[in-house]
C-alpha cells in the first residue's frame, strides 16, 4: 500500500512553497486582487456552489490570476443559485446567477481577464452581505 | 442535498454565522448497532429557547434576504427517512450542539460524499476559525485538527490553493484507511 500522507509531509511542502511563492505579498494586499464571493447558504450548496467554488480556486490559481475566493450567505436570489459576486479592483461588484462550471469558466476568461460582460448578471441593486 | 457532506457544510455555515471560533465535527459509524451518527458542536453565540424551539420550522430563519430556512429541516427529514432523528441543544453565549442519527444500512441514508473537500473549503473560507474533524469506524479513528495544521504552516495561509489541495488529499487518504 502506498504511504498515506501525514502532517510531517505538510511541513516539507510548506517550506517548498515559501521558497518559491509570494504568499506574503498576497496576504498583504487583498484590495488589489480580484475578489470573488460564492453564495454558500442552503440554496447555494444544494445547487452546486461547492463545485463552483473549488473550480474558481483551482482554476484562477492555475491560470495565474490572483484572486481571493470567499464564501458569503444568501443574497435572496435563491432561484438563480449558484450565484457569485465578482469584484475587480476599481470596479463595482457584479453578481452572476446560475453559475455552473461552464459559466464560471466564461466569467474567468471573459469578465475577469478582459472585462467583457457575460450572460446571467443579476441586474438589481443589491447590497453586499457582511 | 446530494450527500451528507453537503448537509454538514450547510449546518456548519450556521456556526460560522454564529461567530464560533471552534467547530467540532464527529462522525461515528457503527455497523453493529446500525448507527451512522453526525455530531457537530460549536462555541458560537448560541440561541435562546424561543429561537431554538423554531429552528426546525422550515419557515423560520434569522436571515432578512428570504423567508425560509431549510437547512436543518432538510437534514432532519433526511435522518427521519432512515428511521433516525435530529436533536439540537443550545445555550446563549455558550454554543450549540447538534446530533443527527441515521440508520447506517438504510438505503435512504445519503452517502458521505466529498467530506474532505467540504472540510478544506470551510477551513480556507474561515481561516480565523479552528475545526476538528473526527471520524470513527470499526477499523479505527482519524482526527484532523486545524490547530495542528496551522502550527506547521506558521505564516503560510490555509487559503493557498496548493495547501488546500494537499489537505484534501491528506484527509482523503487517511479516511480511506478506515472506511
Amino acid at each position: 500500500m502506498a504511504k498515506v500522507k501525514s502532517l510531517a509531509d505538510l511541513k516539507r511542502m510548506k517550506e517548498e512553497l515559501q521558497s518559491k511563492m509570494d504568499l506574503r505579498e498576497k496576504s498583504n494586499d487583498p484590495e488589489g486582487l480580484v475578489q470573488i464571493k460564492v453564495a454558500m447558504a442552503t440554496c447555494g450548496i444544494a445547487s452546486g456552489a461547492k463545485e463552483v467554488m473549488e473550480f474558481l480556486i483551482e482554476e484562477t490559481a492555475k491560470r495565474g490570476i490572483r484572486t481571493v475566493v470567499t464564501q458569503t450567505g444568501c443574497m435572496g436570489y435563491c432561484y438563480a443559485e449558484p450565484t457569485i459576486e465578482v469584484q475587480i479592483p476599481g470596479k463595482e461588484p457584479i453578481v452572476f446567477g446560475d453559475v455552473d462550471i461552464k459559466k464560471a469558466d466564461q466569467i474567468v476568461e471573459k469578465y475577469i481577464k478582459n472585462g467583457e460582460l457575460v450572460d446571467g448578471i443579476i441586474p438589481v441593486n443589491y447590497k453586499t452581505l457582511d | 442535498m446530494k450527500d451528507l457532506s453537503l448537509h454538514i457544510m450547510d449546518i456548519i455555515q450556521n456556526s460560522v454565522r454564529a461567530e464560533a471560533s471552534n467547530v467540532e465535527l464527529e462522525i461515528r459509524e457503527d455497523l453493529e448497532k446500525d448507527i451512522y451518527s453526525i455530531f457537530i458542536k460549536d462555541d458560537g453565540c448560541g440561541m435562546s429557547d424561543e429561537v431554538l424551539s423554531k429552528v426546525l420550522d422550515p419557515f423560520f430563519t434569522t436571515r432578512t434576504t428570504r423567508k425560509v430556512g431549510l437547512g436543518l429541516s432538510l437534514l432532519k427529514q433526511s435522518a427521519e427517512q432512515t428511521g433516525g432523528k435530529l436533536e439540537i441543544h443550545s445555550k446563549e453565549g455558550v454554543g450549540t450542539e447538534l446530533q443527527v442519527l441515521f440508520s447506517h444500512k438504510n438505503i435512504d441514508r445519503p452517502v458521505i460524499g466529498d467530506i474532505a473537500g467540504v472540510i478544506v473549503l470551510l477551513v480556507s473560507a474561515n481561516p480565523n476559525m479552528d475545526f476538528i474533524y473526527k471520524h470513527h469506524t470499526i477499523k479505527g479513528e482519524y482526527i484532523f485538527d486545524t490547530k495542528e495544521v496551522k502550527e506547521i504552516l506558521e505564516d503560510v495561509s490555509v487559503t493557498d490553493p496548493n495547501i488546500m489541495q494537499y489537505l484534501k488529499e491528506l484527509i482523503n487518504e487517511n479516511l480511506n484507511t478506515i472506511i
